[in-house]
Order: structure tokens, then C-alpha cells, then sequence
């Protein structure tokens, strides 16, 4: 189930996971999204307008109670970043969902937005990177989190930056797999194959 | 590890089909914009542009069909030019499936847009497309000896073209594609002191566009400063393939997918 609170292309989010195999559907509703086998949040944009889009459709409460009792999360993007304790953005911090330990911030680098597929560094233990190998995900964001706890895949842009983190049932990949073409629709796999 | 150049072929659409002649003849119907898109996708592009050049309002509907169906079968990242004036018409073309869009005329006659366009769906989605070409003799002058132009190159504008840059990027511009006019067509390659120009004064990505003929064009036009290459006519014609562009690109020691 893709989560929709008013941020992103959620069509891109939910052809890919059709594709991937998995039975999809787009819903703002709460109750909908906590029971959900495997629940999506993405998210473009600005951190303190997907927190807010969240919190519209009490998806914070959706989150944290799923983490709570080890129901499958995945987020992608902006909605990676809501994971983590907070975002700053141009000197004004936004409380985050803290599920993930760690903040977001600007990336120092002199071209920003990081736009464009960049390779990425998944330890073996990664499950969501299973069978990838050496592929390059398609990444646009100006805001990462440099740091966190549980298997975390980094890539390099200016800075190493978290590319993508999982912590028990908390998924989430700063990259877009619903835009990575071959690669992407594997790691989608992967992770439709762990709510099996 | 680094990011890669980016290698970006680009459609011309007009009520749902491609309007400049494309020369595959493996192709089912190659004035189908989606069959044209997966081929590409398939050949190793890295993202997709297209650019509508419809007039009609009912033409813009077709195009909104493109979107969604090439959306529903392509997945790298796709943008949306032309006739972009309002925050509704990136909402559509969002929801329709685009990644981004690209904005030039109306945000000239009206730069608070891409303002507008930045604060609701963030900066990464605003190309701004720069159509430049060198002062012509005769006209007024620009400080760089570069000026916008609007309406396919067709009209200038006066205003310089490096300053504009730089005021669209403050106001939220996320990417800026670079359409040399005075390259443009000529296939005798990109306008390289014109990328290099727009790069001095740019913190975001640079699309270089423009002047594309032969595969080795493609990567003096990333050590000028761009930081992906666009062209339509020399990929449609098969005069260079994706993947012979990104081999030039591959032995000049960038790093390409």
C-alpha cells in the first residue's frame, strides 16, 4: 500500500511495485494504511511540508504504531527523511518522526540538487540489495542524513550520505527505486519478498 | 563511486505524437512518443525529456495521455516542457506521471512562477529551460553578449542570459537546460563557451543542449561544465546511438551508467 498525504508522484510508486508483483493500492486513509502488508511513504519536496501532508492524514500515528508492532515500512525519498529524529532546512529544524536515529541535512557539495543515477555501497548483510551487485539508483534531493544505526548502504555525493537504511521492519532508500529502472524493480522485490 | 553523466534524448510532441521525423526501422510506429520512449529506455538513456509543442488546448489532453502511459511503462525519470504557465499545469503533468518540469516563456514573462511552482512541489521538479543565442548585431546589448530568447528561439528578449540564470536559480530553478540556439541544428557541436559561461554562474546540474552531431561531440560539452547532454535529431535519426554517445563519454574518463 502506498501512502498518500499529498506529496510525490505516487503513480511512478505504485506502477513499480505492480510490477514488482505486489497488489497495490494509493490510500490517505489511516486504518487502511496500518493494516497494509507492507505500507510505501514517499515523498518530493520540502521536509516541513511532507511533515506536514503527513500529520493531515494522522500518518505519523501510522508509522510509529506499525514500527511498534513490526509491520513493514518503506520510504523513499522526503519520505526517508520523516524517519529520521529531525530535518534542517535553511537554519529552521523540523521534528522528524524519529524512528531512525540520526538528522537530515544540506549536503556539502557544489552542485546540489544531487541529481542523477550515483553508484551505492550496500554491506552484504543487506537484504534489499540481495542479487543487485554494482548497479547505479537514480537519486534527486538536496538533504540527506549522514549517519544512523542498523545495515546502512551509503553513497557520495560532496559527503557520505546514507543511501538507504533497514532496521528490523523500517526500510527506507534516499534514492527513488520506482524511478531505477532494472535495479530498482529488483530492490522493490527484495523488499515485497520480506512481507511474504 | 561518482555520479554519472547523464545522456538525455529529447521528443518533440504535438497532439500525442512525435513531430520531428525519427528514423528506426525496427520500430512499430515511430511517431508513437511511448514505443520511442521504451526503445530509449532500453538503449540506456538516463532520463527522458519531452517537449510539447502543441497549440490547442484539446492537444494538451493527448499530451497528458502520453505522460500517463509512458509513465506507466518507463521507469527512469521523465520530464515535461512546454506551455507550462501556472502552478495548475505542473500539478497535472505531475499527477499525469512527469518527474519534472521545464518552464522558459512564461517564467520570463513572469519569473515569480518558478517561486510559485518551488514552494508547493519543492525545487528538484523546475527545470529552467535557457534558450540563449549571442547578441545579434544591431540589438541591444547584453552585459555577457548573451540573451534569452523565447518562443522556440524565434524572438530575443534582451535580457542577459547569465543573469537571468542566477536570478531563476534564487527564485527555486533546480536544473537548468541549456539550449544554445546558435548551435542549435548545426551538428557541428555544443556551444562549449556558452555552457562554460552558465556553469561559472550555476549551483545546480546543467543540461547541455544544442549542436549534438557525432558521439564525440558529447564529452567536450562535460568538460565545459554540464553536468548531463541532451540532443533529439542526431539520437532520432540513429546518427548516434544512447549507447555510442555514453562509449565517447566512457573513454574520455567520465563515468556513465
Amino acid at each position: 500500500m502506498v501512502l498518500d498525504y499529498g506529496s510525490g508522484n505516487l503513480r511512478s510508486a505504485e506502477r513499480a511495485l505492480a510490477r514488482a508483483g505486489a497488489e497495490v493500492t494509493v490510500t490517505a486513509d489511516a486504518a487502511s494504511a496500518l493494516a497494509a502488508d507492507g505500507l510505501v511513504v514517499p515523498g518530493v519536496g520540502a521536509y516541513a511540508a511532507c511533515m506536514a501532508g503527513l500529520l493531515g492524514v494522522g500518518g505519523d500515528v501510522v508509522v510509529r504504531k506499525r514500527v511498534a508492532t513490526g509491520a513493514p515500512l518503506l520510504g523513499i525519498c522526503v519520505g526517508m527523511q520523516v524517519l529520521f529524529e529531525r530535518g534542517e532546512e535553511h537554519g529552521v529544524a523540523t521534528a522528524g518522526l524519529a524512528v531512525l536515529p540520526g538528522t537530515v541535512h544540506r549536503l556539502t557539495a557544489p552542485v546540489l540538487p544531487h541529481m542523477g543515477w550515483n553508484t551505492v555501497a550496500p554491506p552484504p548483510e543487506s537484504v534489499l540489495f540481495r542479487g543487485v551487485g554494482s548497479e547505479r539508483f537514480y537519486f534527486v534531493h538536496s538533504y540527506a542524513a549522514t549517519r544512523t544505526e542498523g545495515v546502512v548502504t551509503t553513497a557520495e555525493h560532496g559527503e557520505p550520505f546514507v543511501a538507504a537504511v533497514e532496521r528490523g521492519t523500517v526500510s527506507a532508500t534516499q534514492f527513488h527505486p520506482e524511478k531505477s529502472g532494472g535495479p530498482g524493480a529488483a530492490l522493490l522485490a527484495n523488499w515485497l519478498e520480506t512481507l511474504r | 563511486m561518482s555520479l554519472a553523466v547523464r545522456v538525455i534524448p529529447c521528443l518533440d510532441v504535438a497532439a500525442g505524437r512525435v513531430v520531428k521525423g525519427v528514423n528506426f526501422a525496427d520500430l512499430r510506429d515511430a511517431g508513437d512518443p511511448v514505443e520511442l520512449a521504451t526503445r530509449y529506455d532500453a538503449e540506456g538513456a538516463d532520463e527522458l525529456t519531452f517537449l510539447d509543442v502543441t497549440a490547442s488546448v484539446q492537444g494538451r489532453e493527448t499530451t497528458f495521455e502520453v505522460v500517463r502511459r509512458t509513465a506507466e511503462q518507463v521507469f527512469i525519470p521523465l520530464t515535461v516542457g512546454g506551455g507550462v504557465r501556472a502552478v495548475a499545469d505542473v500539478d497535472a503533468l505531475l499527477r499525469a506521471g512527469a518527474d519534472k518540469i521545464s518552464v522558459n516563456t512564461a517564467a520570463v514573462r513572469r519569473p515569480e512562477l518558478i517561486a510559485e511552482i518551488a514552494h508547493r512541489f519543492g525545487r528538484q521538479v523546475l527545470v529552467l529551460s535557457l534558450d540563449v543565442r549571442r547578441v545579434r548585431p544591431g540589438d541591444p546589448a547584453t552585459p555577457s553578449g548573451f540573451e534569452v530568447t523565447t518562443h522556440g528561439g524565434r524572438r530575443g528578449t534582451g535580457l542577459d542570459a547569465l543573469a537571468w540564470a542566477v536570478r531563476a536559480q534564487e527564485l527555486g530553478a533546480g536544473e537548468i537546460l541549456l539550449n544554445s540556439m546558435d548551435a542549435d541544428g548545426t551538428m557541428a557541436g555544443f556551444d562549449l563557451e556558452l555552457i562554460a559561461a552558465v556553469r561559472a554562474v550555476s549551483g545546480v546540474p546543467v543540461i547541455a543542449s544544442g549542436g549534438a552531431g557525432r558521439a564525440a561531440d558529447f564529452p567536450p560539452a562535460v568538460t565545459a561544465g554540464a553536468d548531463a547532454v541532451l540532443a533529439a535529431g542526431v539520437f532520432h535519426f540513429g546518427a548516434v546511438r544512447i549507447g555510442e554517445a555514453k562509449a565517447a563519454l566512457r573513454e574520455a574518463g567520465y563515468p556513465v551508467r
